[in-house]
């Protein structure tokens, strides 16, 4: 299959040259460096450390609901089991997971750029992110919290005896590193384009993480807001939220929904950014529609501001007020089935392989389809008066934030591993992972989708004995689950010293970022790379061709 | 594990409607994985690397498609939305001649009574066949009510008065789940609804401890909390009469018109400041602490009692 000259460019020379990880070494030019690349790698320990805590958290919990009682930890514990897992996967996983490493790693090298706008700025965020996220281990340390991810009061501020404020702080801080890698990836993405890279000749993922720094910037702040108007209540006893304050309860969750329903575009944008260069690179197309994903983004990002009140429509909010939400987010879900269907289309007459990063695409199409489509369900009043607060949300909003982000992001970290690291990854290994992953992420969560319908409330710690059958299939496909996760973290490690070397190009793509050496050198390219064509030129018909003449 | 289900029982009038939009969901989302992963499928296969199939000329745009794949679904989610908002409107909308029953809820209990005087803890007992009306508050942090065989469900809010409304069509007991997390012992604040033939209600509604009705009980604390010593024809205070005045609308000092509802009275007995009626001064003191959620919807329900008998129509 492979050329002479081809294995002769992958030989352990490539390793040897100097390039961005072996330039400086030591621990303080890692923790010095303003290199976009070094930055995205440290974020990739660091939400490596929450994901595993959140993980833990959730397989506690599965193991709990294996039974009907509570009889594995305490209500208390479990309360804060899920508070933990909901709080560390959302704040300290989820929103910097694809933008924080696969972005800060890949946007400047894919926009032909040396580096992004403000270098220094840069490492702040990821500083301001571990300060954050030390001030909520230190709540965790302590004891933790048992108000839930979302803090409603007044609840939050005046019933829970457990570390409210600094696990709120933690978030607090962390969203200011979610603010200024927003802006400094729109600064960057407006200023540093290479010669020629006109705005529709960006790829897609630059496209996706537009959008995404536009509600980082602009949702963040009210987050801050909400959360410190929390703390204030919570403190010093200022009326805000508690009715017996004088207070409004509800106003809280208008204030926290207006940030988090933007969030979930941040946790969902991202990965359909990767879709759509995994989808294109591996079937060997130009994308379906360019305009129309690139405009589908925009659009998500816009609507996704104006349909929060759809989290509460039993919450006591006007029912005209529900009516306007539900048709909102009907609305919102029309620019996502757009990217389906043109990705599906992508793929005709193609020249398809199916390497490890295109099956997780593949998966992630298959999962964000039903998470779309279950999410009419609960954009549907009358249905979501009954299912709202269900395990039906649940699994929903996983199909959405696990089966489409998480899979994008295991997608994405393969495609881009042998360019972080300059070695592959053992292809079998990474085909069998993805396999195991997508089985076990439907055997957890699709079991909820029924239990949800059933009428099994979620934050459950014990639960009638006649959910249990759907409870023990979720915990079942949980431990699946674990074991597609644990693998790629063992081959990843392997493949750094024992890896095939990649070359600069193993997959044959056309971004810019595949112009350059793997790994690239510290200022990412040799010669400013000049850019004259739309993006994605694939040709089907040359590579079956090819492959043909190479059997 | 008795039995294997689906979906759990439909118990009430509005759970069939439910279900029928849930069943067209379940199609539709049948539909768009079919009209999704089979092409999905088949270029998988037909186009896989090595395979022979014809590549000539790719399309990579067509406004055709992309006008198809943005307005059907469009007319479909505009058709979703109607049907589901439909359905919630009836669900929001109680009957007139509903029965009352008040719901308190606290960490970790629910508090209920019927308007006939009978009170009732993590349990409700209702008839098959009559529409039943729950006014519901909290007495400290957010709960939620929720009764999956009827598919209704709405948060209990403290400092505001909620409602909801199920006509039973199944006897049968049914689950009560408190669906909004409210603490420690959330998964705990659970009960059940008992429906009976209404035969067998009205035997259950008049044994054990003899009991007068809220309205009744309303009366009496009207006298013994001395709400009575300035709210009537001859005190000496001038404060405004109160019968026939529930159920109206009425103007306030700063020229705003409010229904007087149990939000307003609740407001007015708690904090006597905030709304004023028109000619009256601010001179009642509040009595904040000093009544409990249950004993302000006791005296609601006596205003109501002695209001005006003809309300205004809800439904426009």
């Amino acid at each position: 299959m492979k050329t002479a000259t081809e294995i002769d460019i992958r030989t352990e020379g490539q390793m040897a040259r100097t390039h961005y990880l072996n330039v400086d070494l030591g621990v303080k030019s890692w923790l010095l460096t303003t290199d976009h690349k070094r930055i995205g790698i440290l974020y990739l320990w660091t939400i490596l450390i929450f994901f595993v805590i959140a993980s833990v958290a959730a397989a506690m919990m599965r193991l709990e609901l294996l039974t009907p009682q509570g009889d594995l930890v305490t209500n208390e514990t479990y309360n804060k089991l899920f508070t933990i897992h909901g709080v560390l996967m959302v704040w300290f996983f989820l929103i910097p997971s694809i933008p924080a490493v696969l972005g800060n790693f890949a946007i400047p090298m894919m926009i032909g750029a040396r580096d992004v706008a403000f270098p220094k700025l840069n490492l702040l965020s990821w500083y301001i992110f571990v300060a954050g996220g030390a001030l909520a281990l230190w709540s965790l340390i302590h004891g933790g919290v048992d108000t839930g991810w979302t803090f409603y009061t007044p609840y939050s501020t005046t019933y829970a005896n457990s570390h409210v404020i600094s696990m709120a702080a933690g978030v607090f801080v962390a969203g200011f590193s979610s603010i200024i890698t927003g802006m400094n990836f729109m600064t960057t993405i407006h200023k540093m384009r290479a010669p020629g890279l006109t705005w529709f000749r960006l790829p897609l993922f630059i496209w996706s993480m537009y959008a995404t720094s536009l509600i980082l910037v602009l949702a963040t702040p009210v987050l801050a807001i909400t959360l410190a108007l929390m703390s204030v209540e919570r403190f010093w006893g200022v009326g805000i939220f508690d009715p017996k304050l004088g207070g409004d309860p509800v106003l809280f969750q208008h204030l926290f929904w207006f940030y988090s329903h933007p969030a979930v575009y941040i946790m969902i944008l991202p990965g359909m950014g990767v879709i759509s260069e995994l989808i294109t690179c591996f079937s060997r197309k130009q994308i379906f529609g360019y305009g129309f994903v690139a405009a589908a983004s925009m659009a998500i990002a816009i609507l996704g501001f104006v349909v929060w009140g759809h989290h509460m429509f039993v919450s006591s909010q006007s029912v005209y007020a529900g009516m306007v939400f539900s048709i909102l987010s009907f609305l919102v879900a029309v620019p996502s089935a757009i990217k389906v269907f043109n990705w599906t289309a992508t793929l005709h007459k193609g020249s398809i392989s199916f390497q490890t990063p295109m099956l997780y695409a593949l998966g992630f199409i298959g999962l964000f389809t039903i998470g779309g489509m279950t999410g009419l369900f609960l954009a549907t009043l009358a249905v979501d008066v009954h299912v709202h607060d269900s395990y039906f949300v649940i699994a929903h909003f996983h199909y959405i934030m696990v089966g489409g982000m998480v899979m994008a992001f295991m997608g994405g970290l393969h495609y881009w591993w042998p360019k972080i690291t300059g070695r592959l990854y053992p292809e079998f290994a990474g085909k069998l992972a993805a396999m195991i992953t997508f089985i076990g992420f439907n055997l957890t969560f699709f079991p909820q989708f029924i239990l949800g319908y059933l009428g099994m409330p979620r934050r459950y710690h014990a639960y009638p004995p006649e959910f249990q059958l759907f409870n023990v299939l979720s915990t079942a496909g949980a431990s699946i689950l674990g074991i597609g996760y644990l693998l790629p973290l063992i081959y990843f490690l392997w493949s750094l010293k024992f890896g095939r070397v990649a070359g600069p190009n193993p997959w044959r793509a056309t971004g810019l970022e595949w112009q350059t050496a793997s790994p690239p050198p510290k200022h990412n390219f040799e010669k400013t790379p000049v850019v004259t064509t739309r993006p994605y030129s694939y040709s089907a018909q040359e590579d079956a061709d090819l492959n043909l003449a190479s059997v | 594990m008795d039995k294997f289900h689906l979906f759990p029982p439909e118990a009430s009038s509005t759970a069939q409607q439910v279900d029928w939009i849930y069943f067209a969901l379940t199609a539709l989302t049948l539909l768009t994985c079919a009209v999704v992963f089979l092409p999905i499928i088949f270029f998988a296969i037909k186009y896989r690397r090595g395979s022979a199939a014809d590549r000539s000329n790719p399309r990579v745009e067509s406004i055709l498609l992309e006008s198809g794949w943005t307005i059907v679904p469009l007319v479909i989610f505009i058709g979703l939305f109607g049907w589901g908002a439909i359905v919630y409107f009836q669900i929001e909308s109680p009957p007139r001649d509903a029965l009352q029953v008040q719901v308190v809820g606290k960490q970790w209990m629910w508090k209920l009574q019927h308007a006939e005087g009978r009170s009732e803890i993590n349990e409700l007992h209702v008839p098959v066949g009559r529409a039943v009306s729950l006014t519901m508050t909290s007495q400290d942090v957010i709960h939620s009510f929720f009764v999956p065989a009827f598919r209704v469900k709405q948060d209990v809010v403290p400092g505001r008065y909620t409602s909801e409304w199920f006509k039973p069509t199944e006897a049968g007991e049914y689950h009560i789940f408190c669906s909004q997390y409210c603490g420690t012992q959330h998964s705990a604040m659970i009960g059940r609804v008992v429906v009976m033939e209404p035969v067998d209600y009205e035997r259950w509604l008049n044994t054990g401890r003899p009991a007068e009705s809220i309205a009744l009980t309303g009366e009496r604390l009207f006298r013994e909390r001395g709400c009575s010593g300035c709210h009537s024809v001859n005190s000496k205070f001038h404060a405004p009469p109160l019968e026939g005045v529930f159920g109206k609308s009425s103007p306030l000092e700063n020229g705003e018109i409010v229904p007087m509802d149990e939000r307003y009275v609740r407001d007015s007995i708690l904090l006597p400041g905030k709304e004023i009626a028109k000619g009256y001064q601010n001179i009642m003191p509040s009595y904040a602490g000093q009544l409990s959620e249950e004993e302000i919807m006791q005296l609601i329900a006596y205003l109501k009692s002695i209001g005006n008998q003809n309300p205004p129509d809800e439904s426009k």
